[in-house]
């Protein structure tokens, strides 16, 4: 898989990492929670922040990819400014999630698990949160939101498009 | 966010930093206090802070219910206080007024001024708010009256509702830690371990292994080092269960407390909390409530005076559903890919770090306070003969009742369905209840009578994992389902050992043009014959039951699998190559409701005539069918 392009907001990675990695007491067993910190930062992980962590930690860069491609959590490429998540479920599954996922990448231009060229929003499918009661789920921008129709998937599409 | 609880307005009476606890002595005294200042606070509102209400939009309705009480003058007569779940997510937002008990459900910020000023003070009933008897539309005015909580038994969840999980205290007031002190001073760690054995307890997120005896192996094992661990498995990954999260988010110490007294029984040094990241609630209130619990002393060194030193950390899981796996977690604890390792040694004598490990899960922790408060036999009076306690399920899909509940084990999977889950959405007919998640397997009508315990679930071919029932219709095409596990588990396998990475990859192939209406003869022959392959062969848990879903739907279901295969139907709708949608010309009124929502413009009609639907452009996504009120639009 190619690495994405590690353009930054925030310039030097080196010592942006510093507070995550110290947070932590920069143990190797804490990877995973590491690596969160730094996806939630920058939205997903660059690869100058995967060789800092390496680094830091004295872990080998093969392994921390190798965490870094293995889990949902991460990113390898910028995520948008958008997430929407389609809960798939078993219980939201049988209530008709799959048609809201096929809509909403109809309606977002966007196929599932990708993030549209101008980073505006991401797609992606997510196994459960938990919010069975309320299926179809569709969590956007960490709301979430229940009882999703086709009707109220057109409202959260024009809010994010708006 | 927005935290979890906290009361507003009304200052706690008596409430005093409680400083660290030393004694048993001391707690009992800070018990006084707690029970003293709850007990003071007798009219208050409850707002279910749960996930499922949040979803609802419940932060909204607590918000205009503050604003209501601050405008009425009442912040230091009338508390607003967030509590855990309560269980009924289908009817949240949910709302209580005290001592009364009265039980508002779906529950909107517009009616927040009534609520204060007519039921809190008055002491008036709103009609308008409550609980109706789907049979005879009788308003129930009080949460024990309804028949979704009247058959449950709720002795792990009893407290959820009653304290605000992000405040100890209240924990305190009604009984916590007690068991603790009864551990720590008054038991032998043997005495425990002998007790948790007695008690029947079986893991409770899946398996279903006996706790005790996992106990005494881990209390066996030898560590070079002194180091042994004891880890709670929070990382719910099975989809459609979410009673581990409703337990953290709505009574962390009950967990928390568990942990503890399994720690110092099996001598651990110290604890993690392998908690999944979608649940950022239950993250955030299990963070507070393990500070708290160090503040008071439950944590730390010399545990209220004991000698006995141990904390508990908490570890974020990276989405992995292969981690519920007990050697893959602790891989992942150990900062690598969650992959398992075959377990020649069992992880309570090697698990994380190569040490001493016990992974039991959330609501495993949590019954042991009650089983050490109320002894074994108490315990073991409740369930089956091999299966004891409650069990908590996730009572979703189809049915009108959806939430979560407490039930005691041996209960009928129709006295679940029907009776507290209130029967199928719509009137339409039950046709399935599927458990164990995508280990587990779908249950047909015939076996409803069947008493739900560990061993009777795997009986039937499903089993009782953590707790997931899904609850499905006519309209649920099992085939569908059956695809639906195998996609999760073709995602969801590590990829380590071929059996499960290759195995269920053509499984999923087979059963994707059985749905698309390219099944071949001798397909289901051939899925029967991968099946026991895939599950003897592979490393984990996760390959080896990976063909039950498939297999069990088989089984119950042949017909409309064979539907598929010869006559290319999807005789419940759903499979999308299968189906064609069109309009009923003599149901159709002309409404106009299913034009515009189709996206690609093949439904044409004047109002009040019959609309006609161009099958030929027509993608089945299934807008007009959700639209249509009068049951027009047909799919077949």
């Amino acid at each position: 898989m190619e690495m994405a392009n590690p353009t930054t907001p925030s310039g030097c990675l080196c010592e942006d990492l510093d507070p995550i990695l110290d947070r932590y007491g920069r143990d190797r067993g804490l990877l995973v929670s590491i690596l969160q910190d730094v996806q939630e930062k920058y939205r997903y992980l660059p690869k100058e922040a995967l060789e800092r962590v390496s680094q830091a930690l004295g872990v080998p860069m093969a392994q921390v990819y190798a965490v870094a491609t293995f889990f949902k959590a991460f990113s390898l490429k910028p995520r948008g400014r958008h997430v929407f998540q389609v809960c798939m479920g078993t219980a939201c599954h049988v209530r008709g999630a799959p048609l809201i996922r096929d809509k909403l990448e109809r309606d977002l231009g966007v196929k599932n698990g990708e993030t549209a060229a101008d980073l505006s929003v991401t797609l992606e499918s997510v196994n459960c949160v938990g919010a069975c009661a309320l299926g179809p789920v569709v969590v956007l921008d960490d709301e979430v939101q229940g009882h999703v129709t086709m009707a109220k998937t057109d409202a959260l599409v024009r809010k994010v498009k708006s | 966010m927005t935290g979890a609880g906290g009361w507003v307005g009304g200052e706690r009476v008596g409430a005093t930093m409680t400083p660290l606890l030393r004694s048993p002595e001391d707690l009992e005294e800070a018990r006084k206090r707690s029970r003293a200042s709850y007990e003071a606070v007798r009219n208050y509102i409850s707002v279910c802070g749960g996930t499922g209400c949040r979803g609802g939009g419940c932060l909204a309705v607590a918000q205009a219910i503050r604003d209501a009480v601050r405008e009425e003058g009442l912040e230091q007569t009338l508390p607003v206080r967030l509590t855990g779940c309560h269980g009924f997510c289908e009817r949240g937002p949910l709302v209580v007024i005290y001592p009364q008990k009265i039980f508002y459900q779906q529950v909107k910020p517009i009616h927040a001024r009534r609520i204060v000023t007519r039921s809190a003070v008055q002491g008036e009933v709103l009609e308008d708010l409550l609980y109706k008897a789907p049979d005879t539309k009788e308003p129930i005015p009080h949460e024990e009256d309804i028949p979704f909580y009247r058959k449950q038994m709720r002795l792990v969840f009893g407290q959820n509702g009653a304290i605000d999980p992000e405040n100890i205290e209240d924990y305190i007031a009604l009984g916590g830690y007690s068991a603790l002190v009864k551990a720590l001073f008054h038991m032998q760690p043997d005495e425990i371990i002998e007790e948790v054995k007695k008690s029947g307890l079986r893991g409770r997120g899946g398996g279903g292994f006996p706790t005790g005896r996992k106990w005494a192996s881990m209390k066996k094992a030898h560590s070079p080092d002194g180091r042994r661990f004891v880890i709670c498995n929070a990382d719910e990954g099975d989809p459609g269960a979410f009673m581990d999260r409703s337990l953290i988010e709505g009574n962390p110490h009950s967990v928390i407390e568990g942990m503890i007294i399994g720690a110092f029984a099996m001598g651990a040094t110290s604890g993690y909390v392998y908690i999944r990241r979608e649940y950022p609630l239950a993250l955030q209130t299990l963070t507070k409530a393990l500070q708290q619990a160090r503040e008071y002393g439950f944590l730390g060194r010399d545990i209220l005076g004991s000698g006995f030193s141990f904390d508990i950390g908490i570890n974020r899981g990276g989405g992995a559903f292969v981690c519920g796996e007990s050697t893959a977690l602790m891989a992942s604890m150990e900062g690598k890919v969650g992959e398992p390792r075959p377990k020649y040694v069992h992880t309570v004598e090697k698990g994380l770090w190569d040490r001493p490990t016990c992974l039991n899960n959330v609501e495993t922790w949590a019954n042991v306070p009650l089983i050490i408060n109320r002894g074994a036999d108490w315990y073991a009076s409740i369930g089956t003969e091999k299966s004891k306690g409650t069990k908590i399920f996730s009572l979703v899909g189809k049915v009108n009742n959806t939430g979560l509940i407490e039930v005691p084990m041996g209960i009928t999977l129709r006295e679940v369905v029907f009776e507290i889950g209130g029967g199928i959405q719509k009137g339409r007919r039950f046709k399935a209840v599927q458990t164990g998640g995508p280990s587990g397997g779908v249950i047909p009508e015939a076996l409803l009578d069947l008493p739900v315990d560990f061993d009777r679930l795997t009986e039937v071919g499903s089993m009782m994992g953590s707790g997931g029932m899904i609850v499905m219709d006519d309209r649920t095409c099992m085939v569908d389902v059956a695809r639906y596990f195998l996609e999760f588990l073709t995602e969801e396998s590590c990829g380590k050992c071929v059996p499960c990475r290759e195995g269920v990859r053509r499984l999923k192939e087979v059963v994707d043009r059985i749905c698309r209406g390219e099944g071949r003869k001798g397909d289901l022959h051939l899925i029967e014959e991968m099946a026991p392959e895939i599950a003897d062969g592979s490393l984990c848990g996760l390959g080896q039951s990976a063909p039950n879903p498939v297999i069990t739907s088989l089984r119950y279901f042949r017909e409309e699998w064979e539907a598929h295969v010869r006559d290319r139907k999807c005789p419940a709708g759903v499979c999308k190559e299968l189906i064609t949608y069109s309009i009923d010309p003599a149901a159709c009124t002309g409404c106009m409701a299913c034009i515009k929502p189709c996206p690609e413009q093949c439904i044409t009609g004047e109002r009040k005539k019959p609309h006609v639907l161009d099958a030929s452009r027509c993608i089945q996504c299934g807008a007009c069918y959700e639209v249509c009120k009068y049951d027009a639009v047909v799919r077949r």
